[in-house]
């Protein structure tokens, strides 16, 4: 069984605006999966439809099993939400807002396990301190504590590292790796791709309310990463030798540099011939160096040929 | 039941009470003290007695009534309405509590805020008028109710509002004329024929009546007409809020 079980899900607002279009979707317990999509596609409607903040039109959720409207009190304390706003009572104390979200989940108080959670954020010394005297970085982390102060099992970070400095963004990924090892499924929507691909399990693709694509992230990066090949010639050439025509080959910098796109999983890349082939044409190459596209690249692609099929590119 | 949350609800509520205990406490003395001055020094010297109790005793019930009214409506609206508009909100939606945990929290803390301040109120009156309360225990359950009930309006009206203007707009144009009209610091018997048929269509009428029915044993409607009233108007809110949460009305976006 998923750990989330999200099933033909479906979110029209009173505007008629359908902002979920038959969302299917199986969590795992235990992985980082990344919820990728461009604005408006719906990735935060699909968590705010899970954790109880929007009830879906119709469709089917559950957590750990517990349907997310028939038996709310069960599957809402298995979930913990970081909101992406920052959204926090100015004038109340950390510890006191920490707390209060541990009762709001009908926990009984537990202060060694907030303070382990506050110690691990590093938000312990800041404890007495007022919201409002925080930095950004750190209210952020005040709304991961409070999502963690009933202990819950599956954690959603919707765009935690929005607007946060690269030193805490290091920081909030070191966090969300630790609480990974301690079996907490996490569920993360970025517009970072370089978040995704450093932190997540699997990759889902969310576009106009639908879920276009899960996959392992290593297999997907395999299946569609194309590689580049660039290869900076001693001397440049006016045109692209004819013996060479056969590779698809790119003129770049002004003659300089012979650009080559291959597929790392095709059984031969070719490469080997087509360093015979340049030796064969008498070119001298000065340099080589390789690239590989990013998952960026791959949910431009998703995104777009997505749009394409449906006639709105 | 998850009494836990309702204990944090409240807690967390009442925390913003203490925070400003001085100002909560001071300024229903200092009001209390001017309507004394005001109604009871100066128009009350030239009343006397209304029905036989003196005219400085005959406001304090209306007096008690008016400002706890105010403040469970304001207590309740703004501790609903602050989440709402700080975005906080999502906290409570998310949580594995239902409509009436939520509302007892709020409306709970709202209650005890008002009931805090009726007291003070009364105990400053005693300062300046000698009172009896015929039926102790009467006035209580009225002074309850009345806190609960607002409470439970107050409650509708932060989550109706938009904005802090509409925060103030009920209070303003509905509540504050139809507690001055509802007897408050007077006898509706004191009024035109006409009037008096019309104030019977006031709901606060019946609170301020029943009220003050527990101190002096005289009421301007039967005080079963009261009970009645206050259990209309609690039954009222409590299925309006039912209603709210059940559609997500203006909570759930």
């Amino acid at each position: 069984m998923a750990m989330v079980e999200i099933r033909d899900a479906r979110k029209v607002f009173d505007g008629g605006f359908e902002a979920l279009r038959g969302a299917s979707l199986d969590i795992e317990e235990g992985e980082i999966l990344a919820l990728l999509g461009p604005n408006g596609a719906g990735k935060t409607t699909l968590i705010s439809a899970i954790c109880g903040i929007t009830q879906p039109t119709s469709g089917t959720i559950a957590v750990g099993g517990h349907d997310v409207v028939k038996d709310y009190r069960a599957a809402r304390n298995l979930v913990g939400l970081v909101p992406q706003e920052v959204n926090l009572e100015p004038f109340e104390k950390v510890w006191k807002t920490v707390r209060f979200s541990r009762g709001l989940f009908g926990r009984k108080p537990d202060d060694a396990l907030l303070e382990r959670i506050l110690r691990k954020l590093s938000l312990w010394e800041k404890r007495g301190a007022t919201i409002k005297s925080l930095s950004g970085g750190m209210k952020r982390r005040v709304l991961i504590a409070k999502a963690l102060a009933h202990d819950p099992r599956v954690l959603f970070l919707d765009e935690p590292t929005a607007g946060v400095d690269v030193e805490l963004r290091r920081d909030m990924w070191d966090t969300v790796a630790e609480l990974k090892r301690e079996g907490v499924t996490i569920i993360l929507t970025t517009h970072y791709i370089e978040e995704a691909e450093a932190l997540a399990d699997r990759v889902a693709v969310i576009n106009r309310g639908q879920i276009l694509l899960v996959e392992d992230k290593d297999a997907l990066m395999a299946r569609m990463g194309r590689k580049t090949l660039r290869i900076e010639l001693d001397e440049p050439v006016a045109e692209i030798p004819a013996g060479l025509s056969d590779y698809g080959l790119r003129l770049e910098d002004d003659g300089r540099v012979l650009v080559y796109d291959y597929d790392t999983s095709a059984e031969r890349t070719g490469i080997a011939r087509l360093m015979g082939a340049l030796a064969a044409e008498g070119i001298v190459v000065r340099d080589v160096a390789t690239s590989q596209n990013s998952l960026e690249d791959i949910f431009v692609g998703l995104v777009h040929d997505g749009q394409e099929e449906e006639g709105v590119a | 039941m998850n009494w836990a949350a309702v204990a944090a609800i409240y807690r967390f509520e009442m925390s913003r009470f203490f925070r400003t205990l001085l100002q909560s406490f001071i300024s229903p003395v200092i009001s209390t003290s001017l309507y004394f001055v005001v109604f009871g020094g100066a128009i009350g010297s030239r009343i006397d007695q209304v029905e036989g109790v003196s005219y400085g005793a005959f406001i304090v019930p209306g007096l008690v009534m008016l400002t706890v009214i105010m403040q469970a409506i304001s207590n309740a609206s703004f501790g609903i309405y602050f989440p709402k508009f700080i975005g906080t909100i999502y906290e409570l939606l998310s949580a594995p509590i239902n409509f009436l945990e939520i509302v007892m929290g709020y409306v709970g803390a709202a209650a005890t805020k008002a009931l805090f301040i009726g007291v003070v109120i009364l105990v400053t009156s005693s300062f300046f008028v000698d009172l009896t309360i015929q039926h102790p225990l009467a006035m209580v359950a009225f002074l309850l109710l009345t806190c609960v009930s607002f409470a439970l309006l107050g409650f509708i009206i932060g989550i109706w509002a938009g904005n802090f203007e509409q925060l103030q707009l009920v209070p303003l144009l509905v509540v504050t004329p139809l507690v001055f009209l509802g007897g408050s610091f007077y006898s509706i018997e004191m009024l035109p024929e006409v009037w008096q048929t019309i104030t019977l269509f006031n709901p606060v009428l019946y609170l301020i009546s029943g009220f003050r029915w527990a101190f002096f044993g005289l009421s301007d409607v039967p005080v079963g007409w009261s009970l009645a009233a206050i259990a209309l108007f609690t039954s009222l809110c409590l299925t309006a809020i039912w209603w709210i949460f059940r559609t997500g009305w203006r909570i759930r976006s």
